[in-house]
């Protein structure tokens, strides 16, 4: 990947706040076209990382390149380039649904027909004449993308989108983000949910204390932990003894409802298992992102 | 669309939608308007009230003049305990020819008016029967003077009253909210100058203060009310617009400094309601004392309201306008200018 195909470059980049260094020489390069996810709690520097990509903020230290420009000081010719998402939904005072994409729209010089589009693509087109105080959370976080996107930018800013929605409208979202992403838009988004950036990025970069822990897609992370898989059956269907000699188990434990056994090598355990016919109520889970994280800072993962 | 006119169909939009914001910006002045407009409209009508008892020529010529209101009474002790009381400043009684006046020492001045009204009439009905005709005519006649009937003073004052609490309201509440939503921030990340997001709410505010001076002296005019414009009104319309970006001005400073929504208003509140009331919004302040004439003269607005004053009710020309043009002009080049060195995008 060289840096001139490269929408956003980060080098070094550092920022504090009196003592506390909330950015502490991050490195990073994203792809155009690319689905690029910054992971970590809250107060993990996520945030601050992205304002000064957008521009908003000046950093300490380092250097960021977006599209090959400096986003500071405030480029306006960078500007109709980027599209940002904010963390708390940024409306006009009463105006509906369509009349924020037109007014968003407006600050670009972009022809008010845009809206409908933009609409049908966050799956608004029912509420267009509706006011935004009116719309649900995770309707008005749709909205707040839309109107990031009126302009088309190549590269577009998601500051935790699916915080506080519910599972559904998560997955709602989800469908939306891909939409955006088939449009070849290059997609840097922060979020504090494991699971939903193993499932939507093409790769992550694990913040904590203001440092990258960790930066390569989520599935080369979690494989490169090296962590067992873990299988679990109803309880009864096989001993804890009997589960310890089966080949390839590393350690097995019985509680009230199920049995869990841990194995570095699930396709002989799995075959055993079948050959014995005791697959009631089998679940497979592997490692998450969330171990990983616990790996990288030998702390739980907490939101 | 270019991004002003949007901006501002977009604010204007959300004025119009916003009920709290049209009530204190046209009802709430309105009712001030009204009330006060309703209750003072009588003052100086009030005529001075006798006691009478009896009656005869000389108190019919006397009702039928309708100089003085006359309380009938059927026993003379009567109407001289009302003097005594303090009710009343004089008893007339009427025995046949004689007519005694009985009258309160406490009030001079009215005492000495009645005494020689009725001294007036009693030489009048004399002459007449006397059958010559008088040697000397006297006649007259009242004057309406404009500039003194409450409902005169009320409407320029109360208008400019109402455009620097919406003008204040609107810019310091905008800023404040679109700050806290960070809405300023996403204006900032778009390629649209900082200038034409403020002109696009100023044109808001602008538009709205000539909705309010139509709407303020429209009800004025109303016979109930019977406000009198004098020959050159229309120059109350750039009056009206210095008086906005004044008083806009001075909201951007508020707002600056307020970090919610709340305490933009009661700030906003405690800039405006004094001021309001020390320039004259809703008494003459040429009644004042001096001293605080002297001091009103420090707030913008007592000059928005003497050249509202002077164009609408007095008949004034553009020369009435120079101080007031001035005034309002250097305010809001000061202040306009203090508020862009604290403006903050974010909190």
């Amino acid at each position: 990947m060289t840096e001139e195909r490269s929408a956003v470059v980060v080098r070094d980049v550092r920022k504090s706040y009196g003592e506390l260094k909330a950015v502490d020489g991050v490195s990073f390069t994203v792809a155009e076209g690319e689905f690029f996810g910054i992971l970590g709690p809250n107060g993990a520097g996520k945030t601050t990382t992205l304002e000064i990509i957008e521009g908003l903020r000046e950093p300490d230290g380092g250097e960021v390149r977006l599209l090959g420009e400096s986003p500071w000081p405030r480029n306006v010719k960078l500007l109709p380039r980027i599209g940002v998402q904010l963390q708390a939904s940024s409306f006009f005072d009463k105006l509906t649904a369509k009349e924020q994409l037109q007014t968003f729209g407006s600050l670009y010089g972009v022809n008010s027909t845009r809206a409908d589009e933009m609409l049908e693509l966050v799956g608004l087109t029912d509420k267009a004449n509706e006011q935004e105080n009116k719309l649900s959370g995770g309707q008005r976080q749709r909205l707040s993308i839309a109107c990031a996107l009126m302009h088309d930018p190549d590269i577009v800013f998601l500051d935790e989108p699916t915080a506080a929605l519910d599972p559904q409208a998560r997955r709602n979202l989800w469908d939306v983000l891909r939409a955006i992403q088939k449009r070849g838009k290059t997609i840097v988004y922060t979020t504090h949910y494991l699971d939903e950036a193993e499932i939507l990025c093409d790769r992550v970069a694990i913040m904590d204390n203001g440092r990258i822990l960790a930066l390569d897609p989520p599935a080369v992370l979690v494989r490169g932990l090296d962590a067992p898989t873990h299988v679990t059956l109803q309880k009864g269907v096989l001993s804890v003894v009997d589960a310890t000699a089966l080949e390839g188990v590393e350690e097995a434990h019985e509680d009230e409802v199920s049995l869990t056994i841990s194995t570095r090598r699930p396709a002989p355990v799995l075959s055993a298992l079948a050959e014995r016919g005791a697959l009631d109520g089998l679940q497979v889970r592997t490692a998450t992102l969330e171990d990983v994280f616990l790996n990288l800072t030998g702390r739980e993962y907490r939101a | 669309m270019t991004a002003f006119k949007t901006l501002s169909l977009a604010m204007f939009k959300g004025f119009i939608r916003d009920k709290v914001t049209l009530f204190f910006t046209f009802l709430f002045p309105l009712m001030f308007l009204i009330i006060f407009g309703l209750i003072l409209r009588d003052v100086g009508a009030d005529k001075t009230k006798i006691a009478v008892v009896g009656d005869g020529p000389v108190v019919s010529a006397l009702r039928d003049s309708g100089v003085l209101e006359l309380e009938p009474y059927n026993d003379a002790d009567a109407a001289v305990r009302k003097v005594k009381d303090g009710d009343l400043p004089a008893a007339l009684i009427v025995r046949g020819q004689q007519l005694d006046v009985r009258f309160a020492q406490s009030d001079q001045v009215k005492s000495a008016t009645v005494l020689g009204i009725i001294n007036g009439f009693v030489d009048k009905a004399n002459l007449a029967a006397t059958g010559q005709p008088p040697r000397f005519t006297f006649a007259a006649e009242k004057v309406e003077d404009a500039s003194l009937k409450p409902i005169q003073y009320l409407t320029p004052g109360i208008l400019s009253w109402g455009i620097a609490v919406s003008a204040v309201f609107g810019s310091a509440l905008t800023l404040v909210s679109w700050r806290r939503k960070q809405v300023l921030r996403r204006i900032r990340l778009a390629p649209v100058s900082a200038t034409s997001v403020l002109s696009s709410r100023l044109l808001v505010s602008a538009g709205v203060a000539l909705v309010q001076g139509g709407v303020f002296v429209g009800v004025a005019s109303l016979p109930v009310f019977g406000l009198k414009l004098s020959g050159q009104w229309w120059l109350a319309i750039p009056l009206l617009m210095l008086g906005t970006i004044a008083f806009f001005a001075l909201g951007m400073l508020v707002g600056a400094f307020a970090k919610t929504e709340e305490a933009a208003s009661a700030a906003a509140n405690i800039v405006v309601l004094p001021m309001a009331f020390l320039s004259g919004t809703f008494f003459p302040v040429d009644q004042a004392p001096a001293w605080l004439q002297t001091v009103s003269k420090i707030f913008p607005l007592r000059h928005m309201n003497d050249g509202m004053l002077d164009v609408l009710v007095r008949g004034k020309g553009i020369e009435a306008l120079a101080v007031p043009a001035a005034i309002l002009t250097g305010f809001a080049l000061v202040v306009g200018f203090l508020a862009s060195r604290v403006f903050k995008w974010e909190e």
